[in-house]
């Protein structure tokens, strides 16, 4: 594996998701694509892996209904039982109409908040977090690819040159 | 292309934008000096919180007795007020959740300041529960945690406690949804910004987001299901705050139409509010071009939906009280009695103002007219704060027995709560309007190309689209481009139909100068033989289909571009 890596830069959408396929389609490994909106097809064009979030928040959310479930049970039903207006509170289903709201409340809440924490997490973004877009121009209007150099570097060149790129540099390695 | 939309579909971004100028237009109410009016605004909202903070610290200091309220009238302008809030709080959860359901692309402009008026809003809202408390300190009982009592729980049968939960699960989702969207565009004044104290504190706000694919397709993942997630969410946070009123045995109150009326009044509420400050901040902040007729219109029409049905539930409750017969329906808010009672100013002012006055909106003329939906913003905030007014005084006022008949007169210490609310709200909002970026611009730069007014116009005219950026012409260092010219044939027929240059007898001209010509394909236009814009400027689609196939570079990017209408102006 070289440690070289070439960025190219794009000024169009379009151009960039044409680039990326261009570029897949000839076999070259690209390491990362920055983009200042959500380009769409951009992720399909890479072939990234549909992402699990989506998944993971709705095993929060039944995490949090279990939750909800456990602590009103825990305080209305069992450890300290009231008659309220009337109304005892002698079992969990007799009682449960009137926990629906709690129940959904506290089942968006852990689904939320659990899932834009994973989200964070997984792409590592929180306070005091530097940016890792090479290039300022990323978040404005620019486009940069970045692909691995593996074997003939002036091919890889000449073949982003064609896919319309309007910069092209090459870089070593950080990492 | 995968941008098209209908012609029908007026363009929701006006003014010929381009990608950087989206950046930049964002950018500048943060990158530029607050002006005079912006300074005097600022001190009266700043002197209307601290007023408002100094009641509430006499109303601490002294107990609720400073307050108008009485025997019978136990709850009236503090619960009223909160109701207010927390219903305009919902207009911003509806334009980016439900909105992003339906795939409306309006709600891009204008989804950023509706979110921020909603935590702005439901901050306020949050005040009165808690300083209605009025021994603020025991706040905390209102949670589910052990306490010194032992293990005397909260009662979670009781609509008061769901209100709890509700509208902090309400107010925490909303802005973990708000400052998510907010990454991206955080990063952009971070990438921009010049100052290292800017710089140092946009970095911290970004999170450190650079934008990365996988990063995009997560962040849309989540925005998708934050709006599933706060659709519901935003129904029942009104919905039991209706259950307030609607679980108890006070006429009036005791009602089964107000989760949805209340639901349907919020969003009335919510939108007007909307209005009246998006009027103003897109002239102020020069946001003309992304906050248009269009958008003003459609809001528009979802306060005439949500306005017709709260008169309907209106006609209905007054339908009611009389069809019962009952002689204690005849007081409720919505009743004979109530019109024309000792409140009857508070009724009629209800009625006027939310449901005749709104009715205007039905003349296109008006609703598409900044200084009618202005003023008729105004009254709907009015007449929805009415709303609650009557719901809570008027009920109250009669009750069973005439001996508990009462009236309600604010103290100096409501008003200045309320006004106070007023200023704390609008400090916040005005400081937002200075250092956040007001327009989701990320979520603006990817409709661009489908709503756009230029692109829509080349489209529907059937010419190139415009570049979406401005060129930029880079000279690279270290990589020299080598374009291999191998088909002969077709580069001979190419320059027979544009004519020959002699490089030896003619000056060049600077191609770049043409939207779509890099350095690169320069050169390789140079290496065909083409080097004037008298050549290029004869390029019909023929001589294009033969370049790309020449050069084999991103197909049809010199017709889109239009070089030769461009080359054409040049040469001249």
């Amino acid at each position: 594996m070289s440690s070289k890596i070439i960025s190219a830069l794009y000024d169009d959408d379009d151009v960039l998701l044409k680039a990326v396929k261009d570029v897949r389609a000839a076999h070259h490994h690209i390491e990362e694509v920055y983009t200042p909106f959500p380009v769409h097809g951009l992720d399909k064009a890479m072939g990234l892996e549909p992402t699990r979030l989506a998944i993971t928040s709705f095993m929060f959310g039944i995490t949090g209904l279990g939750f909800a479930i456990w602590f009103l049970n825990l305080i209305m039903i069992e450890d300290w039982p009231q008659n309220i207006g009337g109304k005892p509170s002698f079992s969990f289903a007799e009682n449960s109409p009137a926990f629906v709201p709690i129940l959904f409340e506290m089942t968006v809440f852990f689904a939320a908040h659990l899932m834009v924490i994973t989200f964070y997490m997984r792409s590592k973004i929180w306070p005091f977090r530097n940016a890792e877009n090479p290039d300022p121009r990323t978040t404005d209007d620019k486009f940069l690819m970045e692909v691995a150099v593996d074997g003939n570097e002036s091919d890889l060149t000449s073949l982003l040159e064609k896919t319309g790129a309007i910069e092209i540099t090459v870089n070593e390695k950080k990492h | 292309m995968g941008h098209y939309e209908a012609p029908i579909r007026e363009a929701i971004i006006v003014g010929d934008k381009t990608y950087h100028d989206v950046t930049v237009d964002v950018a500048a109410p943060i990158e530029g000096k607050a002006n005079k009016n912006w300074w005097i605004a600022f001190t009266i909202a700043l002197i209307a919180m601290l007023w408002g903070f100094g009641a509430i610290a006499y109303t601490i200091g002294t107990g609720i007795g400073v307050w108008g309220l009485n025997n019978k009238i136990n709850w009236a302008w503090d619960i009223t007020n909160f109701v207010w809030w927390i219903g305009i709080g919902h207009a911003g959860t509806l334009i980016s959740a439900v909105l992003l359901l339906f795939r409306q692309k309006w709600r891009m402009g204008i989804n950023r300041s509706a979110e921020a008026m909603t935590i702005f809003a439901v901050f306020q809202a949050g005040l009165f529960p808690l300083i209605h408390m009025g021994r603020i300190w025991n706040g905390f009982y209102t949670l589910p945690i052990p306490n010194q009592l032992g293990s005397l729980w909260v009662n979670f049968n009781s609509p008061l406690l769901w209100d709890v939960f509700a509208i902090s699960t309400y107010l925490s989702v909303s802005l973990v949804f708000w400052w998510t969207g907010l990454l991206p565009d955080f990063a952009m004044i971070r990438d921009r910004a010049t100052k290292p104290f800017q710089k140092k504190i946009y970095s911290l706000l970004s999170f450190g987001w650079s934008g990365k694919a996988k990063d995009w397709q997560r962040f849309e993942e989540v925005s998708l299901v934050l709006a599933g997630l706060a659709t519901p969410l935003v129904l029942s946070v009104h919905t039991i705050v209706s259950f307030d009123f609607a679980t108890s045995v006070i006429p009036g109150w005791h009602s089964t139409v107000y989760p949805p009326y209340f639901v349907a009044g919020a969003v009335f509420s919510g939108f007007a509010m909307v209005q009246t400050l998006l009027l103003i901040m897109r002239k102020v902040s020069n946001l003309e071009a992304y906050i248009t007729r269009v958008h003003i219109e459609n809001m528009n029409k979802v306060i005439l939906v949500t306005g017709g049905i709260v008169t309907v539930a209106y006609l209905s409750e007054f339908f009611v009280a009389w069809y019962t017969g009952s002689s204690y329906e005849d007081f409720t808010y919505l009743s004979w009695g109530a019109a024309t009672g000792p409140y009857w100013w508070a009724f009629w002012a209800l009625i006027i103002c939310n449901s005749v006055i709104p009715q205007l909106l039905w003349f296109k003329k008006i609703r598409t007219n900044y200084i009618w939906t202005f003023i008729i913003a105004i009254f709907i905030n009015i007449g929805m704060w009415f709303e609650r007014f009557d719901i809570i005084v008027i009920n109250l006022s009669r009750g069973h027995l005439p001996s508990t008949w009462a009236q309600f007169s604010p103290t100096f210490v409501d008003i200045g709560i309320f006004l106070g609310t007023f200023g704390f709200f609008f400090v916040l909002f005005l400081l937002y309007a200075r250092t956040f970026p007001v327009i989701a611009q990320a979520e603006v730069k990817s409709i661009l190309k489908s709503s756009g007014d230029n692109y829509k116009r080349a489209r529907d005219a059937g010419e190139p689209s415009p570049k979406v950026t401005p060129p930029v012409i880079v000279v690279e260092e270290g990589t020299e481009p080598i374009v291999e010219i191998d088909s002969d044939a077709k580069t001979s027929s190419l320059l027979e139909s544009l004519g020959t240059f002699d490089i030896n007898t003619q000056q060049p001209d600077n191609l770049k100068k043409v939207k779509g010509i890099g350095p690169v394909m320069e050169k390789t236009l140079n290496q065909i033989g083409i080097y004037s814009f008298n050549q290029v400027s004869k390029m019909t689609s023929k001589e294009y289909d033969l370049l790309d196939s020449i050069t084999d570079s991103f197909p049809g990017r010199a017709q889109r571009d239009d070089w030769a209408g461009q080359a054409n102006k040049l040469k001249s």
